[in-house]
């Protein structure tokens, strides 16, 4: 009978919940990994149980960055939790605050003109091309290869100037606001950043070559933290890890209700059978590549118009419940808010994709090797902020 | 079109009724009997499905059979007014405390009690979501866990443990997740002050006075001032 990688990798990790390691028999030893990350993405600590060289057990523990936001956003007042909320997932920054506008938009009636609903969602893209460039040579630097790491810093810096153009600020635009945006787009903005969709494109096609047709960079990945679709779904997983496992779900594209213009845009969702690690890269590279030639659509078919709706000067949000939920770069983000027509809400409950995406942790671990946890980890790609909050 | 050139809109073109939310109730409340409580629909936008305490774990395992298998998130909300205020200087908001639970503001779909658990499950078929949510008696704070069902509520189960106070019988690990192990008090409870404020006031709250100049004639302005 022949056993495919991918059912191997699965009947391992079965084997070894159980505890029978065919190679080895011994008492097994802890090893602490972290709390310091390689890649700097916080501080994560992870202690695995170790059978030889397999893992049994793994333990991820949390709250080294731990901020409190979902209380520090109910003594703050609805324009000022979005300063809060960008520095989630500091990758993401403008992507962390267009969910709780929108619901607090939701609650008060309010929706953003159309031309404020492009630009946000140009700038959501941009969020996400400056997240994923990372991940991708980020994650040839946490399996040996350093050189995609440089590539990908240079090719984001663009994506930065963008932002920096019309924000003032290369991390935390802060930009978003109760009814459209603070300001509309600069002169000849438009025609640069088509250039940079370009050089970005052009960067897809090097990490292809350069990082996922490394042979090395194949071996270790394929195979390696199989996540089947069952799994996937009863975590939570969501994003680019969920669309690896085969689960075809993209919110942008399910859930057209929210004022945001994607629904203006053609794009694809692509989605990958596998479930290894190998199958999450591959996901995020064509995730890119999307994204850029949503940014270029949106910018031809961008309409005139106002960029602010008509909003009261003191912003009082009614009193009831929203929830509303964006396709962030790392996974589905949401927030639950609660308002009793005060100035600020009165419960912001903050769903982060990565906490969901990390929970997953200690069932994919068991039955790999040391080493592995590695690819793993890089290639579930989190944010310690996102998880902590 | 008018709203369009003042760029406002004012209520979205929503059906008044919303025939696959009010489907995913009746099948919820067929499923479950009296253990639905209370529901609320939200045309076009949301669904939630209050069930009683007894019948959380039932409510996990119906939803999941009917196909709303990714899960979402699982949290709690604490009714009690904010006690300690923002922290202003002078207190502009009088906080008053109900004699009893039942009479706090609750909120889409009522409630009796200070605590409800609230969770969210989505369907990969239907690309829709439905909010569960349970009432929690003041005296016994714990609710059957969903771990068995949904592996993800795992480590949600364990951050509302630790920042509410609920317990979940039956779970695996109940230990903290974000707070060290020797910490005391349930900090996301609103009698838990922030202790940043109570050293330093923040200043930004007093930012929302009307500019020097500017007629003060915005209702809004008004309102927040009388205060």
């Amino acid at each position: 009978m022949t056993v495919t990688e991918h059912e191997r990798a699965f009947i391992t990790s079965t084997l070894s919940e159980s505890r029978i390691n065919l190679e080895i028999e011994s008492d097994g030893m802890t090893l602490n990994l972290g709390p310091q990350h390689p890649a700097t993405h916080g501080t994560l600590r992870i202690i695995v149980k170790l059978d030889g060289e397999q893992i049994v057990a793994c333990e991820p523990t949390m709250g080294y960055m731990h901020r409190g936001y979902e209380k520090l956003c109910e003594f703050r007042t609805f324009p000022q939790v979005t300063t809060l909320v960008n520095r989630i997932d500091w990758l993401s920054h403008f992507a962390n605050e267009v969910p709780f506008i929108l619901a607090a938009e939701q609650l008060m009636g309010v929706e953003a003109p159309p031309r404020a609903q492009y630009i946000r969602t140009v700038f959501f893209e941009m969020a996400r091309l400056g997240n994923i460039t990372l991940f991708l040579g980020e994650m040839g630097l946490q399996l040996g290869a350093m050189t995609a790491l440089f590539y990908a810093f240079r090719d984001r810096e663009h994506v930065l100037n963008l932002l920096e153009a019309v924000t003032g600020g290369r991390f935390h635009p802060n930009f978003d606001r109760i009814g459209g945006l603070k300001d509309d787009l600069p002169k000849g903005w438009i025609d640069e950043t088509k250039a940079v969709m370009k050089k970005i494109r052009g960067f897809c096609d090097q990490m292809e070559t350069l990082v996922m047709g490394n042979e090395i960079f194949q071996t270790r990945t394929r195979g390696i933290g199989v996540i089947p679709k069952d799994v996937a779904l009863g975590y939570g997983l969501s994003g680019a890890n969920a669309r690896a496992s085969g689960v075809d779900l993209d919110l942008r594209r399910d859930n057209p209700d929210i004022a945001m213009a994607w629904k203006h845009a053609d794009f694809k969702v692509w989605t990958h059978p596998d479930g290894d690690s190998f199958a999450r890269y591959w996901v995020r590279l064509q995730e890119v590549r999307e994204s850029t030639h949503i940014i270029d659509q949106l910018l031809d078919g961008i309409p005139a118009g106002p960029i602010m709706a008509k909003v009261p000067r003191i912003i009082k949000v009614p009193a009831g419940e929203a929830y509303v939920q964006t396709e962030n770069p790392l996974g589905w983000m949401g927030y639950y808010v609660v308002s009793k027509g005060d100035l600020g809400p009165f419960r912001v409950k903050i769903r982060t994709a990565s906490f969901n995406n990390v929970s997953v942790l200690p069932w994919v671990a068991k039955g790999l090797y040391v080493p592995d946890i590695v690819t793993v980890l890089a290639s579930l790609y989190f944010i310690l902020g996102d998880i902590d909050r | 079109m008018s709203s369009a050139d003042t760029g406002t809109e004012v209520t979205e073109e929503a059906p008044a009724v919303d025939e696959r939310r009010d489907a995913i109730v009746a099948a919820v409340a067929a499923r479950l009997g009296d253990a639905v409580v209370g529901s609320h629909v939200e045309p076009g936008v949301d669904v939630w499905v209050r069930v009683t305490r007894d019948g959380w774990a039932e409510a996990a395992q119906a939803v999941h059979d009917l196909g709303f298998t990714f899960f979402d998130f699982l949290s709690a909300i604490d009714w009690y007014p904010n006690i300690h205020g923002k922290n202003e200087e002078p207190p502009t908001n009088p906080i008053t405390v109900p004699a009893t639970s039942a009479e706090l503001e609750h909120g889409v779909t009522g409630g009796e009690t200070r605590f409800q658990l609230i969770a969210r499950v989505f369907s990969p078929e239907q690309k829709l979501g439905v909010h569960l949510r349970c009432d929690l008696p003041d005296d016994d704070l714990s609710a059957p866990t969903w771990s068995r069902i949904y592996p993800g509520a795992d480590w949600n189960e364990r951050e509302v443990c630790e920042m509410f106070g609920i317990d979940f019988p039956g779970h695996p690990n109940l230990v903290h997740l974000y707070l060290p192990g020797g910490f005391e008090g349930h900090p996301l409870r609103k009698d838990f002050p922030l202790l940043a404020r109570h050293v330093k006031p923040w200043p930004g709250l007093v930012d929302v006075e009307a500019m020097p100049g500017e007629p003060d004639d915005d209702a809004e302005a008004e309102g927040s001032e009388a205060e």
